[in-house]
């Protein structure tokens, strides 16, 4: 079998299927660094085969992409809880990980990460639970996580200026690809790319599985919208990148913010890709 | 701030560049006129329906205010109708967004190649991103100005028929033990070509200085592919910035392109890259299908290559084989060793934190890659990196980053190459 495998291997053959392959004899891995991601010597999960979505269980290598996927789930999470212009959270390091069957189609996972502040660059430690659900009828992810040090640092004053001046502003603000090609963005536009992160945020929490890893692309619009109400009301068009599938997905939202009730987001909606509205010109 | 038609025009260019959206084929923009507060409150209202997909060029501010906003060619009939029924006076100011575009990026083009180019590659500026035809002139001047170091080879023609460069840095000798590098293979990973230019210029700058390096090219040669997927960066820069894949259109589909990451001979077809022409990781009708992978195929198996290091952005990693299965490779422990060493370095200038390990254990299962190709050739050092960032940014790292990037990842990159350099097979 072994042999034939390492045929199939030099010759490139295509579509190799999903061969269960023994180990080869681990050799002594003394690699302690931190950052290594060691072929596991669990072997029960190299038996299981080479199939995308099979799933770690047990404990997590924290530097495998189980880990991290679970890690940038607790991220969006954190974002749409504990995010504002002037604080936005980003996943330093997983530094150990569990991940269990709950039920047939319920799995559970435990992190201990650190999280920082990108803003205020600091950094602390959580500990998460989530909660996947596969299959039919999937949902979004649930989050269990507190790291109430991230609020530490005051931004209420920078908050509220920044409310102040686009609520009594005589213009509505707009702003279009922040970042730009180039990577650049206005100081003075800064708040505003990461208000679409933060709106944007619930859609990745929404949209996660452990298939998948989202990051904001680009905010390729935000517009301020007039409201009466206390907040400032904006519509957004953002590019999410999803690592796994490689794709870009345009997403629109309505979305407010306030210092004190910070993001809530009225609607949201994705839009298809070019090519699928092109197929189907009829529809809408 | 009355903005003129050209300024609106150039906006909708980089709006363009930036959505990925490839064409505004009739679209129009229509002037409002509100006359009435009712007016004003009528045309929020309509902006306020996003499945119109508007897009408002002209805010609303107050009566006799024009504002100009851009409708998509399926939408048009449901605008008109509600300004109709409620009175709202407009008129057209575009009646086809695409055929303005198309000559707006024509005056563009040739307003940019009356700007001054750098007459050598000493006032190259590496801290910005650079067009297709810079890079291509940049590789000219490098090899002017290096004649006995550096050699310029086209390895073949992407599908639009531009050329395939490789920078050879060689010492003499023939078919010597050789590294290979490549950088931009996925277009829209802009600081990997960025990291390339200036990987070239390191080379000329310390060879002679640098023993290391020196002791390198003394004995082995070096090629590098700067732009991979000139196709995909031209792309980049014209229409839609997040382009990844080559320009080839697919027979049968409204889909372009093929991901050349997934092209390759290793594992083909298999899971970890799709067989949907509109996929980002469509691998083709077949192996080698792409002639940017297929030159690079060619002349890796016509020459002596030893290392081959293939680079990305972004996510801070640096992954040797497989990608397409989950079994390790026989050379696992050097390998992984290495690659430790690799990051320790690269960490070293400005503390960048980059993790290792196999591709499929490290990011995703990936068929079709090109390391896994290369390895099962019999190229031993075989890796992959994914360069900053991890995601704040993304593909569109800022330019204030390109040299940092490039500076601790030709960290790494030496030490692979004196390891491969000390360890001849």
């Amino acid at each position: 079998m072994r042999l034939v495998v390492v045929l199939a291997v030099l010759m490139g053959v295509s579509g190799i299927p999903d061969v269960t392959i023994s180990p080869p004899t681990a050799s002594a891995d003394t690699s302690a660094h931190p950052n290594s991601i060691p072929e596991t010597a669990d072997e029960s999960e190299q038996m299981e085969g080479a199939e995308e979505d099979v799933m770690a269980t047990g404990e997590l290598n924290p530097n495998h992409y189980p880990a991290r996927r679970a890690a940038q789930v607790v991220q969006h999470y954190l974002n749409t809880r504990y995010g504002s212009p002037f604080r936005l959270i980003g996943v330093q390091t997983v530094h150990s990980g569990n991940a269990e069957d709950v039920t047939d189609s319920r799995r559970k996972y435990q992190l201990e990460l650190s999280v920082n502040d990108i803003i205020s660059n600091t950094t602390q430690t959580c500990s998460a639970e989530l909660s996947f659900t596969k299959g039919k009828g999937q949902q979004p992810p649930e989050v269990k996580a507190s790291c109430e040090e991230l609020l530490k640092i005051d931004i209420k004053a920078q908050e509220e200026a920044l409310y102040q001046k686009y609520k009594t502003s005589q213009t509505l603000m707009s702003a279009q690809y922040l970042p730009d090609s180039h990577g650049h963005i206005k100081p003075d536009m800064e708040p505003f790319w990461h208000l679409g992160i933060l709106a944007s945020s619930f859609i990745m929490l929404n949209e996660s599985t452990e298939n998948t890893l989202y990051n904001v692309a680009q905010v390729a619009n935000i517009t301020q919208l007039t409201t009466e109400e206390d907040h400032l009301e904006f519509d957004c068009h953002t590019l999410l990148h999803e690592m796994v599938s490689q794709e870009i997905i345009h997403w629109k939202m309505l979305f407010t913010w306030s210092p004190a009730e910070g993001v809530k987001v009225l609607q949201m909606k994705r839009l298809p890709h070019r090519h699928e509205r092109e197929k189907s010109p009829k529809t809408n | 701030m009355l903005a003129t038609m050209r300024e609106l025009v150039a906006c909708a260019v980089l709006f363009v560049a930036g959505l990925g959206k490839e064409t505004f084929n009739g679209h129009q923009v229509l002037r409002l006129v509100p006359k009435t507060d009712g007016h004003l409150s009528l045309i929020r209202d309509l902006h306020n329906m996003i499945e119109l997909e508007l897009d408002i060029w002209r805010e609303v501010r107050d009566v006799g205010s024009p504002v100009d906003i851009r409708v998509p060619g399926h939408k048009l009939k449901i605008v008109k109708r509600y300004l109709k029924t409620y009175d709202i006076q407009f008129s057209t100011m575009i009646k086809d967004l695409q055929v303005l575009l198309d000559e707006e990026q024509k005056a563009m083009e040739s307003a940019s190649a009356r700007v001054p180019e750098p007459r050598n590659t000493d006032n190259f500026d590496f801290f910005r991103y650079h067009n297709l035809s810079e890079i291509y002139s940049f590789q000219d001047m490098l090899v002017a100005e290096n004649p006995n170091l550096v050699s310029k080879i086209v390895i073949g023609q992407s599908y639009e028929d531009r050329p395939l460069n490789v920078l050879k840095f060689s010492t003499g000798g023939t078919n010597r033990p050789a590294i290979w590098i490549d950088t931009g293979i996925h277009s829209r990973e802009w600081v990997t070509q960025a990291s390339g230019l200036w990987f070239a210029k390191k080379i000329v700058t310390d060879f002679g200085r640098d023993p290391k390096l020196t002791a390198i090219l003394n004995q082995m040669d070096i090629f590098l592919e700067i732009v991979t997927n000139p196709d995909g960066y031209f792309f980049t820069h014209t229409n839609s910035r997040m382009w990844r894949k080559t320009r080839k259109p697919n027979p049968g589909s409204r889909c372009v392109g093929v991901d050349p990451n997934r092209n390759w001979k290793a594992g083909f077809g298999g899971p970890g890259s799709s067989g949907d022409p509109c996929s980002q990781t469509y691998r083709g009708p077949r192996a080698e299908s792409e002639s940017e992978v297929n030159s690079i195929v060619k002349f890796v198996k016509s020459h002596n290559i030893k290392a081959f290091i293939s680079i990305h952005s972004y996510s801070q990693l640096l992954m040797f084989p497989y990608g397409y299965i989950r079994s390790r490779i026989k050379d696992y422990t050097e390998l992984n060793n290495l690659a430790q060493k690799a990051v320790t370095d690269l960490a070293s200038l400005y503390g960048t934190s980059y993790k290792f390990g196999s591709i499929i254990n490290a990011i995703y299962q990936a068929s079709g890659g090109s390391i896994d190709w290369t390895y099962n050739q019999g190229i031993k050092y075989s890796y992959t990196f994914e360069l900053r960032d991890t995601g704040q940014y993304g593909f569109l790292l800022p330019a204030t980053q390109i040299i940092p990037t490039a500076q601790e990842t030709w960290l790494a990159l030496m030490t692979i190459m004196d390891h491969t350099l000390k360890n001849p097979y």
